[in-house]
């Protein structure tokens, strides 16, 4: 697979592998944002390969693991209205309070599982007489398409679409993370494909005001110890920089015909975000004009809640306060079986990601 | 054979009521076509022999879309069992035949697959001795299942047990994985896209033969990694002997197209379906042996050795990364879904 096999070279991470322990002079806390990044570090076996001075902290950059609850339960609802759902594939196996969309699947409901939310508008096109709600989860990466959706929608004049917004921002989490009396983080990877839409300007006050390195990173293994050692050399360096290590996707202004799209149908606003809370101005919300597509106005669902699973701590995880295998829970009542909480069940999700691949288990 | 039966364009319930329609589309689409004297008999079994120990296997094919590229569920159903008999060290013989038919299936796609089944079954050497047609109403199935039941003859050389796999056991595949799972996601509704993948889907009874007339008990275990992938089938192998399994990610047979396929749609060729793929076990001492023998065959062309069995991590699978790094390869927990970004 050319432009992928070039950076899963054996050699090239052993050089970057090198000189991360070269480098390094003690230990270094570093967040990686985005559970794509999670996934790749567990599953190339990255984590081991590291000096142990460098700790990686898996960072909040799940779609599937912030959407809150409540989120979900929604879309259950709309499923047991008898609308069509469709949804990305991992967002499916997530528990809600009382069922998954697959378990609701299961009973009846019409869930499709789709890659992309133009195909949930060939849907609706398809099916006139019936409602289709698209469950638009995820952050800054997959908001162009879902806009590009609704725009889809009004052009054809299509009335029986709508979309579940669930958006959340990158640039908040962090620092919500940071403002945590609790962080402990010393520099962060970037989320690569956030800011191949984003650009890097947001990123510039953060690094000022925190004094702490982002190393923008791609999610291939030699992506992710070249980020890795960028950010051990800022560190030790006593440097505080936006860099780019992706410079291959992302552009310093991001992509300004998807930013343009984004803007047209959404605006910022206040989020819930699963195990973290309500963050202020840390997603998007449909405009006013859009309303007509927004599916909680539109089935009268906006006031529904639900409470997390109290042995759940994915907040901590998701803050990098604590590890996975510190849960009480975690492999033990809490499998990706049997799930108490997103992060368990996302292939993205840092406890997830722990149960599958980690080395951690091998000895337990 | 006719592609309408005395008129008919499609099945319908009067083709499952057991009366004259069930007669006259038995006649023209199983009994002609599969004639042999057990089924002849035309009898409500088939009473037949074989010798000594006698391997027997059972599964059902529901798999959507029902034609597919590389092949049609026909002849997924008769694969699928003859190689389910033949992973136990067996010569499959004798198969049964049991179609759940949806109203409205037409009389061509019938008759499609019957075609396949019987050519599938000559190429296996396995013949039909006795079925049931059933036809459900419009919405309670989903146009056609299939189950199919194999019996076959144990080789007398074999001894298949995972309880004969040693520490240093060698870990052989034969061919390409994840072929036939990502030919039928490129089909899917809603997945759709571009590719020249084709099924696996084949039958795996004579080479499987062919090892054991080699290399007997020397042969540990055979398995065909279908459902769940090879991830799941290793894991399985490592929990029920309580061994460990070492897998090299450099090593695994996935062909180019393959691999891009499942980079796109997020998918780990490990977990994804095989149909024409086996599994064989064997001591350290005959590996280059098996893997001459294997390649000599067109069906293990591609036959190479994965991993191996050792006494770390009992239990355990677990892959060397490309990157020399490790990760635990665990079974498949549900079904394999795509992420989101």
């Amino acid at each position: 697979m050319k432009y992928l096999n070039e950076y899963r070279n054996l050699e090239a991470t052993k050089g970057y592998l090198k000189l991360i322990a070269q480098t390094v002079t003690r230990p270094w806390q570093i967040m990686e944002i985005c559970g794509g990044q999670t996934h790749s570090l567990v599953r190339n076996g990255i984590l081991e390969l590291l000096p142990e001075e460098v700790q990686m902290i898996h960072g909040p950059g799940c779609p599937v693991c912030v959407t809150p609850l409540q989120l979900i339960d929604k879309a259950v609802a709309l499923l047991e209205q008898n609308v069509i759902v469709c949804s990305f594939g991992d967002m499916v196996r997530v528990p809600g309070s009382s069922k998954s969309l697959l378990e609701a699947k299961a009973i009846g409901g019409d869930l499709r599982i789709l890659y992309s939310p133009m195909e949930a508008i060939k849907i609706a096109r398809e099916n006139p007489d019936k409602e289709v709600v698209f469950f638009a989860v995820g952050f800054e990466t997959t908001a162009p398409a879902n806009a590009l959706s609704v725009l889809h929608a009004q052009k054809e004049g299509l009335t029986n679409y709508a979309i579940l917004v669930s958006h959340v921002l990158v640039p908040p989490a962090m620092e919500g993370i940071l403002e945590d009396k609790f962080c402990n983080i010393n520099a962060f990877l970037g989320a690569g494909h956030v800011c191949a839409i984003m650009g890097m300007h947001e990123y510039y006050p953060l690094a000022e005001k925190y004094k702490i390195p982002i190393v923008i990173t791609g999610f291939e293994p030699l992506d992710l110890v070249e980020g890795i050692y960028m950010s051990v050399k800022q560190l030790e360096e006593g440097r505080y920089e936006v860099e780019n290590q992706y410079a291959r996707v992302v552009k310093e202004a991001g992509n300004p015909e998807a930013k343009k799209i984004i803007d047209t149908v959404f605006e910022v606003g206040d989020r819930a975000w699963r195990g973290l809370g309500v963050i202020p101005k840390s997603g998007y919300v449909l405009k006013k004009a859009y309303q007509a597509y927004d599916a909680e106005v539109k089935f009268g669902i906006q006031a529904m809640t639900a409470p997390e699973n109290p042995d759940c701590i994915a907040g901590q995880i998701l803050k990098g306060i604590k590890k996975p295998n510190q849960c009480s829970q975690f492999g033990k009542i809490c499998t990706p079986a049997n799930p108490l909480g997103a992060p368990m069940v996302s292939s993205e999700g840092a406890c997830a990601a722990y149960y599958h691949y980690s080395n951690n288990l091998i000895s337990s | 054979m006719d592609s309408t039966n005395k008129g008919y364009t499609s099945i319908n319930l009067g083709h499952g009521s057991g009366g004259l329609m069930t007669r006259e589309l038995l006649d023209s689409h199983i009994f002609k076509t599969f004639s042999n004297p057990y089924l002849d008999q035309k009898h409500d079994g088939a009473i037949f022999n074989i010798e000594g120990p006698i391997a027997v296997s059972t599964d059902s094919f529901v798999v959507s879309p029902i034609f597919f590229k590389g092949g049609n569920i026909g002849e997924l159903a008769i694969h699928g069992t003859v190689n389910d008999v033949a992973m136990c060290g067996a010569i499959p013989k004798f198969i049964t035949l049991s179609f759940i038919v949806e109203e409205g299936l037409s009389m061509t796609d019938f008759t499609t697959i019957v075609n396949s089944i019987k050519s599938a079954a000559d190429n296996s050497g396995v013949q039909v001795i006795t079925g049931d047609t059933k036809v459900v109403e419009r919405g309670k199935g989903d146009k056609i299942f299939i189950n199919t039941t194999g019996f076959g003859e144990v080789h007398p050389k074999a001894d298949i047990a995972a309880s004969n796999i040693r520490s240093g056991d060698k870990i052989i595949v034969n061919g390409y994985l994840a072929q036939h799972g990502m030919a039928i996601m490129s089909q899917r509704e809603g997945l759709e896209f571009e590719s020249t993948i084709v099924s696996d889907t084949t039958n795996l009874n004579f080479i499987v033969k062919d090892l054991l007339d080699a290399f007997g008990s020397k042969i540990h275990l055979l398995r065909d990694p279908t459902r769940g992938g090879l991830a799941s089938i290793l894991s399985e192998i490592a929990e029920d002997t309580e061994k460990g399994i070492q897998l090299k990610e450099t090593s695994l047979p996935i062909e180019k197209q393959v691999a891009a396929a499942c980079e796109i749609l997020g998918l780990d060729p490990l977990y994804v379906a095989n149909e024409g793929v086996f599994v064989v076990v064997v001591d350290k001492a005959i590996e280059a042996e098996v893997l001459a023998l294997m390649r000599k065959d067109s069906k293990g062309k591609y036959a190479t050795c994965v991993g191996e069995v050792t006494t770390e991590h009992p239990g355990k699978v677990v892959m060397q990364s490309a990157i020399g790094g490790k990760r635990i390869v665990s079974p498949l927990i549900g079904e394999q879904l795509p992420r989101i970004c």
